[in-house]
């Protein structure tokens, strides 16, 4: 009976949903209705606009900073021999690199694009709690982005994403510039938690229990706590770092009396957990792609559910394993890595679950579902790594090598982005109406899987052999590995540069999408594609779990729980 | 599955300061006080990085923290603290005030408030240009000649330009919050003359409320770690 009801209307929504009711996106019309939208699903959008142009702003200096490394050899003690760029225009490209892709492009990736179109959907309710303070932080969002990037034109920064002192008090580089623009963006992300903490405590739909909760409003909840309890540590340290270079403060200078390594504390006090915000909104799609995909129920809810926020709480206190070589005391140290292998667990638990889920069902290998699969291969391959890493004495011979570049690109990239383009392919339909392309789908998979590969196993190579990171030259014997990387990444380019094709051609002749596609239990799928302006017809109740699909034959074994 | 067939824009009684995305009062309500509860997380764990950075000065650096207190004048400190508590008080009877519906309670309460951060305000201002005029400033601009020649007993051991840059990153952050509370206070009172609130809707007035009573928290802590290091 209930999926009778799921399948009369999606029809006759399909055929009126253009006549019948305007969606968000042409309830209003002019560019003054969308920049003073207060509308969850526009700002979502725009934020998806903003965060795939920071994406192609960082990856040309990704392309650059490869290219340089085809062809430098030192030439021996005689001289240095430069290639594309200097040392200094390398080190500026790097550090603009890590800071846009890291600020600007996954933190805000999949919570403030993704998230705040689905969040409310998949609650039931018509908007966010706060919908200004929403627009609010796209607005904070873009002008600590213009912030970032006007250190370009004062000289850009050369410190490396991670702003270590004494380098980044003394350098004569922009980075006064590049830290408020940092400082600004992580007010975004504050009141973004924020608005998303209270929106999944008070706005959901009757009927909408914890437990019946998709898990990707799980993994956004963890997310936001995350967001809120550690960027503001983050905001003061950079404060610190910024008053520090205008007038010397001197709390981290060590000619003053300061100590340099604590601001290694506070900013991976941080950035450490910052690690989750990015990863675990990556979870979350996971879970809702391979569910719906395997049409069964996802094993183990609650231990999806629950790691997250184990991971969230643990993931607090590991941050030491960044400063194994900094000089903490070996108690320390020795804690430190103990947590980190701890932090493994719930991580792992999530990565079985997932395999269990797809073991036994009836698979829809769609393109969502592809990128779906390289995520769980890709990240597979870097959390291992990080365990490697996470072993003391391994981690002082693997510690500032291309083997850390390598780790955390396969949990970044491999693992956060894939998972975030794999999203784009599955509620694409949702979000505008229309379908994309399978075929070209599957074709870009297979290039960002092989070309990541080929651009990132290398570099695990090259880390083990010694190969330091943030050079711009490097010994004879690494060229050909650095070349082979430099290959993969142009097919990794490649493969993105194809996806940016088919979404184009779906936005101006694709075809229509019906409200479901996917056979979606969760509340998104309810409303018709695009949604309108305030969700849904009527306010909906929920009387089933999110990944209750008809095809599961309730006659075998008991389900419990409902 | 059954559905409620009650559409968003039709259900009529919704009273005017419920915005629409919510069902009730109480909802929007409860919304708005978790949202500043976060909120104030937020702040607790930003100046947390202060504290820490004192904390570990002061492991460093004792004998700086015993001598260098000496040059803040505790008795400004301590009046400080009562404009302070005093204001919290007056604070909390404005939202008494909202919850028995008395605009004029409501009114007056947040002005006295305003005025009590005002006086705060003042005084820091003349603590700070007494220190600018002695050259007891924070990091580099630590000039114990100048402060020695005003008669200031500036010769401290260990590292008083980091004493001084925390006393005034610390008191500048939060004399920043005092500020921005102050304006707050100025929006509430235009509201409150607008008739904005009552029992059922006073949501904003409770939560700078909140937001000036974790203000005035943070003050109780640094007064005593800045002012009477013993
Ligand atoms: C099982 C999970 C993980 C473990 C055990 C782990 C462990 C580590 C360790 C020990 C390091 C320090 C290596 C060094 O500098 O010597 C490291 C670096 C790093 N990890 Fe992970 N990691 C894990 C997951 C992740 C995830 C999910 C992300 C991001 C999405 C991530 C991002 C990073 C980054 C960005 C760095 C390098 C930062 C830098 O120095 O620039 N890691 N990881
Ligand atoms: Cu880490």
């Amino acid at each position: 009976m209930e999926s009778n009801r799921k399948n009369v209307p999606q029809g006759a929504h399909a055929a009126t949903a253009g006549g019948a009711e305007p969606n968000y996106i042409n309830a209003h019309k002019g560019i003054w209705s969308w920049m003073t939208t207060v509308d969850h699903k526009r700002l979502g959008l725009m934020y998806l606009v903003g965060v795939l142009g920071f994406f192609a702003v960082g990856g040309i200096f990704a392309l650059l900073v490869r290219t340089q490394l085809l062809g430098p050899i030192f030439k021996g003690a005689s001289g240095k021999q430069e290639w594309l760029f200097s040392g200094e225009t390398y080190n500026k490209l790097f550090t603009l690199h890590g800071a846009v892709m890291v600020f600007l492009v996954i933190i805000p990736s999949i919570p403030a694009s993704l998230g705040n179109f689905f969040l409310p959907l998949m609650l039931g309710a018509k908007d966010v709690a706060f919908p200004k303070l929403n627009l609010m932080s796209f607005y904070v969002y873009i002008l600590g982005g213009a912030f970032l990037l006007f250190s370009i034109f004062t000289g850009a920064v050369d410190t490396g994403w991670t702003f270590y002192t004494p380098y980044s008090s003394t350098t004569s580089t922009s980075v006064v510039s590049a830290v408020l623009g940092v400082f600004i963006l992580g007010f975004s992300s504050i009141l973004t938690g924020v608005n998303f903490i209270v929106t999944i405590h008070k706005m959901r739909a009757p009927g909408l229990t914890w437990v019946r909760l998709p898990l990707f409003v799980w993994a956004q909840y963890a997310t936001s706590l995350i967001q809120v309890l550690a960027t503001p540590v983050l905001a003061i340290t950079l404060m610190l770092l910024a008053i520090e270079r205008t007038i010397g403060v001197g709390i981290f200078d060590p000619k003053l009396g300061g100590d340099p390594v604590l601001f290694q504390h506070f900013f991976w006090f941080y950035s450490h957990p910052a690690v989750y915000i990015m990863i675990l909104p990556a979870f979350g799609v996971i879970s809702e792609i391979i569910t719906i995909n395997s049409r069964k129920q996802i094993f183990g809810y609650k231990a999806i559910a629950m790691s997250s926020v184990a991971i969230a709480v643990i993931g607090f206190l590991v941050w030491g394993h960044h400063m194994f070589t900094s000089g903490q005391s070996e108690l320390a140290a020795a804690v430190f890595s103990f947590l980190t292998f701890a932090v493994a667990v719930p991580t792992a638990i999530k990565t079985f679950s997932w395999v269990a889920t797809m073991y036994g069902g009836s698979l829809r290998m769609n393109s969502a579902m592809w990128y779906a699969q390289a995520f769980l291969f890709l990240f597979t391959i870097g959390g291992l790594t990080g365990l490697f890493l996470g072993t003391l004495s391994v981690d002082i011979h693997l510690h500032d090598t291309y083997f850390v570049v390598a780790h955390f690109h396969y949990v970044m990239m491999g693992g956060t982005m894939t998972a975030f383009v794999g999203a784009l392919h599955h509620w694409w339909p949702k979000m505008t109406g229309r379908m994309l392309n399978e075929f070209w789908g599957k074709v870009s998979c297979f290039f960002v899987f092989a070309g990541f590969n080929i651009a990132f196993f290398s570099q695990f190579v090259l880390g083990t052999k010694g190969m330091p990171r943030r050079y711009a030259n490097y010994l004879p014997e690494f060229q050909y590995l650095h070349q082979i990387s430099t290959i993969g990444s142009y097919l990794l380019g490649l493969g993105f540069f194809i996806t940016l094709c088919y979404m184009i051609q779906s936005l101006i002749n694709g075809e229509k999408a019906p409200p479901n596609p996917w056979g979606g239990r969760s509340l998104e799928w309810e409303t018709d594609s695009p949604p309108i302006e305030h969700n849904f017809h009527h306010q909906p109740v929920v009387t089933h779990g999110p990944y209750e699909f008809p095809e599961i034959d309730h006659s075998q074994a008991p389900r419990g729980g409902h | 599955m059954s559905q409620q067939t009650a559409h968003a824009s039709t259900a009529g009684h919704h009273p005017k300061y419920l915005a629409h995305h919510f069902e009730s009062m109480a909802q929007q309500n409860a919304a708005g006080k978790l949202g500043m509860w976060l909120f104030l997380g937020q702040e607790v764990l930003f100046f947390s990085g202060l504290f820490l950075a004192y904390i570990l000065a002061r492991i460093f650096y004792p004998e700086t923290f015993l001598a260098a207190h000496e040059l803040l004048d505790w008795k400004l400190g301590a009046l400080n603290t009562v404009f302070l508590l005093t204001s919290s008080l007056t604070m909390a009877l404005a939202v008494r005030g909202a919850q028995v519906n008395s605009q004029k309670q409501m009114y007056w309460n947040i002005m006295a408030t305003l005025i009590l951060g005002g006086a705060f305000m003042v005084v820091k201002y003349f603590e700070y240009t007494h220190k600018f005029h002695d050259g007891l400033l924070p990091g580099k601009l630590f000039d114990a000649a100048k402060a020695m020649h005003n008669g200031v007993p500036a010769n401290i051991p260990g590292a008083p330009a980091i004493f001084f840059a925390i006393y005034f990153v610390m008191t500048g952050t939060h004399g920043l919050h005092v500020l921005i509370g102050m304006g707050l206070m100025i929006w509430l009172l235009i509201r409150i003359k607008r008739g904005d609130f009552n029992s059922e809707n006073h949501v904003y007035l409770e939560n700078v409320g909140l937001y000036w009573h974790i203000v005035d928290l943070i003050w109780i802590f640094l007064f005593p770690l800045l002012y009477l290091v013993r």
